[in-house]
């Protein structure tokens, strides 16, 4: 079905957000939005999915007028929606998740537990995300499946419109593989595809048209044909960005991290590697290869079962200097409650006292520093509560926190996901400076041209182990790929 | 439009501060427009120091309920400090028998706190089963209420500052200085964002567990000084006191807007959820309003203005 938004406006509170948006898309198409962070991607999505009611504007199906009252309104009309923030119930089933709520039920009323499993296994199949179990409890499975789940889940009925916030996100490899196909499988039948990344090499080849959203208004609307990657990043923007990657330095001799042998249980086994100050290290490896375990271990966070380098406790490591940005920041890296202040400032409260009382002015001013620094928008977002900022923002403001301890190991899970390509550019800038200043970091990404175009040296993982060593100038990205799937010369 | 934000968020908090104090000045025009006796020095006397109970307690509360737990000891913790105080004053100094009896508090709280925290246990039934047994020792202790002889017991409860009760002053440091802890202080802090995700704040390398019996220690603590100062002001201790306190002093933070979830509610907002709380009670006392029939509509106003919160919340 076609689907025509005319001269949306969205206002939180009396912040006007989205200044009057216009968007086409027809069916069959895969429509592409892209744009910094903050620009008002999902608020624009929330309009589509009833989750949010528009200001003023018009949304318009398949010609006509229409008002969607909530999200189960949308749903009903066939508007499916993968939201950025997953909504995954983690003590619940794959299946539970999936279905919903919409048992199939014995006589007598009980839940038909066999038959349940088979549909939801049968949703899977359907998306091409067969190798999931719907019987295991979703909180167990990794960031990557999860985004798997949610996005099958909006597949279950009759689908016209598919709604896709940041899907790729947590996605790599062949995970990465099957989602593409399923939304090229959609296009074929018909369905609308809706398609906001940040990651425009895929952008670039999925979709048919594209448009470009900066401060609350489409700015342009183009097709990968007619346009680059280049260009796209310089409308986002607003400014050119001339080098992706800064170039490298010298590492010196001195070590900052020593990992030996190191293993736990179940998760990895018998690492060992070096962290020399001044150097980046990238660790490359696939979903379930074990890479934010070792960094969580190394931590603290978890304990290890055998070998030497790793800290006792977060705290221990804190201590040592060592900071770890977690890949999930939802669940491990913000308390969204409360404020972008409070967050910021979370892991650095004990050492700016006077007294027994917090530095109060000491840490607004720290934090709002470092607020500029990462250039959080809005700007002197201090007092926001940070659930408030965008999804990107919010990525920063956790960068910020471990960036204000100063510390001498930077351990960064899968740093610039979610985050805009020009924002990519400066956090890449700012290890680049850090490095410089002698810290160690150790960069986790699934994305392999940020693994190598970022790094000195990267570190390959496969099933739990270590599988390669490699230097970034000097290898290649299908090369890295052969390690991490076992098929390295 | 940075400037803007701030702007907004100030205005909705004034709003909410605004709307809360309309409330407590309403329910006092209410009170003295249509009871002579509300406005009489007695009455308002009386109102003050039945605060204290509900208010210490309420602070305690707060504390637990932002790290997202409960504590629902705390009555009884009234009644063991209350009676152990009276027992021991016979044979202590009054201001050692009070200090015992105040850790007596302090020592359950910590307990509470460490069967939650270290032993990962739920703080509902951890606090539940300390409710029953805290009860039964303070019954072991004496089944029969203990009223002291010296006069100097009763001072605690019933001494004045000028027109205003001692103990009411003592409720009200606890609250500023509480204020400050949880505002200012990096363990308030750390507890405040506990409640709201407990694994971004263990990885900022904060010990969790730590924090977590603090909380309930600091509710235990309220909860003994409050029993010794109830003993002292109706001058007899009794076993079988403070039963259901407990849900005044919750029903007081979630008028206050604290989240049952852990991570919301402020001491400010709380003392206003105590206020609300007490001058309910006191009016209802003043119209003569049956008992059971007092129960019934404080319930029914808890939820109103619970309602009437919350639609705020979401419109902001
Ligand atoms: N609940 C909210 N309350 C107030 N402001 C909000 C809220 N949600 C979003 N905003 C603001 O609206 C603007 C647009 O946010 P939105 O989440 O739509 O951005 P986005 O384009 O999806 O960014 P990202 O790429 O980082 O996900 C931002 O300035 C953000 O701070
Ligand atoms: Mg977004």
């Amino acid at each position: 079905m076609s689907l025509e938004l005319r001269g949306v406006r969205q206002s939180y509170g009396d912040v006007e957000v989205l200044h009057g948006v216009d968007l086409t898309g027809r069916p069959g198409e895969v429509l592409a939005v892209v744009g910094a962070n903050g620009a008002g991607k999902s608020t624009l999505i929330r309009v589509l999915a009833g989750a949010q009611r528009m200001t003023s504007g018009e949304l318009r199906i398949d010609g006509e007028r229409v008002d969607l009252r909530s999200p189960h309104d949308a749903h009903a009309r066939g508007i499916r929606t993968v939201y950025q923030e997953l909504s995954i119930v983690g003590g619940l089933s794959v299946t539970e998740n999936l279905l919903m709520g919409a048992f199939p039920r014995r006589r007598g009323g009980l839940i038909d537990w066999p038959e349940a499993h088979r549909r939801a296994q049968e949703l899977l199949d359907s998306a091409g995300f067969g190798a999931i179990d719907p019987r295991v409890l979703a909180g167990r499975l990794s960031v990557a499946r999860q985004q798997m789940v949610e996005i099958a889940k909006a597949l279950a009925g009759e689908v016209r419109v598919l709604v896709l916030d940041e899907p790729s996100a947590v996605l790599a490899g062949s995970d990465l593989d099957a989602l593409f196909a399923l939304i090229r499988r959609l296009r074929e039948r018909g369905v609308l595809v809706v398609y906001v990344s940040h990651r425009l090499a895929e952008v670039m080849e999925l979709a048919d048209s594209i448009v470009v959203i900066k401060d609350g208004l489409i700015i342009a609307a183009t097709e990968p044909a007619r346009t680059s990657e280049t260009e796209l990043i310089g409308l986002m923007a607003g400014r050119r960005l001339e080098q992706i990657y800064p170039a490298r330095r010298e590492t010196t001799a001195e070590t900052r991290l020593a990992v030996s042998r190191l293993s736990r249980k179940g998760e990895f086994e018998d690492v060992s590697f070096e962290l020399r100050a001044g150097e980046i290290v990238g660790l490359f490896g696939l979903v379930g290869s074990g890479r934010s375990e070792l960094a969580r271990c190394v931590f603290g966070a978890e304990p290890a079962t055998g070998g030497s380098g790793a800290y006792r406790s977060p705290a221990e490591a804190i201590a040592a200097g060592l900071a770890l940005v977690t890949e999930d920041r939802k669940r491990s890296g913000l308390v969204l409650g409360m404020t972008v202040l409070d967050n910021i400032a979370l892991a650095t409260m004990r050492a700016n006292r006077r007294g027994p009382l917090i530095d109060t002015a000491g840490r607004k001013r720290r934090v709002g520093e470092m607020i500029d620094r990462l250039g959080i928008q809005p700007g002197g977002c201090a007092t926001m509560p940070v659930a408030a900022l965008s999804g990107g923002n919010q990525q920063k403001a956790v960068l910020a926190k471990w960036l204000l301890a100063g510390p001498r190991v930077l351990i960064l899970d899968e740093p610039t996901r979610g985050v805009d390509m020009a924002t990519r550019v400066d956090i890449y800038r700012m290890v680049d400076d850090l490095a410089r200043r002698g810290l160690a970091v150790l960069l986790i990404s699934s994305d392999l041209t940020e693994v190598l175009g970022a790094t000195d040296r990267v570190l390959v993982m496969r099933e739990g182990r270590l599988a390669g060593d490699l230097r970034s100038e000097a290898t290649t990205e299908d090369e890295v790929l052969a390690y991490a799937i076992g098929q390295a010369a | 439009m940075t400037g803007h934000i701030a702007r907004i968020r100030m205005t909705r908090d004034v709003t909410v501060t605004a709307a809360f104090v309309s409330l407590i000045v309403l329910l006092v025009a209410v009170a003295a427009l249509t009871s002579d006796t509300f406005l009489t020095q007695t009455n308002l006397t009386n109102l003050l120091k039945q605060m204290v109970t509900t208010g210490l307690l309420a602070f305690g509360m707060l504390v637990v309920i932002l790290t997202g737990g409960i504590d629902l000891s705390v009555g009884s913790v009234v009644a063991f400090s209350g009676i152990l105080t009276a027992g021991l004053v016979s044979g202590l100094p009054i201001p050692v028998a009070m200090a015992v009896g105040v850790l007596s508090g302090v020592g359950f709280g910590l307990i509470n706190g460490v069967l939650v925290a270290r032993f990962g246990l739920a703080a509902f039934v951890v606090t539940l089963a300390s409710l029953t047994t805290i009860r039964g020792l303070a019954f072991v202790y004496s089944e029969v209420p203990i009223a002291p002889e010296d006069p100097a017991f009763f001072t605690l409860g019933s001494a004045m500052a000028g027109p205003i009760p001692v103990s009411t002053l003592i409720m009200l440091a606890v609250f500023v200085v509480g204020g400050v802890f949880l505002t200012r202080t990096p363990a308030g802090r750390s507890i405040v964002a506990i409640g709201g995700n407990a694994e971004t704040v263990r990885l900022a390398g904060i010990n969790v567990p730590r924090h977590v019996t603090l909380a309930y220690t600091i509710s235990g603590a309220c909860a003994g000084l409050a029993g010794v100062i109830l003993a002292s002001r109706v001058g007899i201790a009794q076993p079988s006191v403070g039963v259901a306190f407990e849900l005044d002093a919750i029903a007081a933070c979630v008028i206050g807007g604290a989240s049952l979830a852990g991570g919301r509610g402020s001491a400010r907002a709380t003392f206003g959820g105590v206020l609300v709380l007490v001058l309910i009670n006191n009016l209802l006392n003043l119209y003569g309003v049956q008992s059971f029939w007092q129960q019934v509509l404080k319930g029914l106003i808890i939820i109103a203005v619970i309602l009437v919160q919350r639609t705020n919340r979401v419109r902001g």
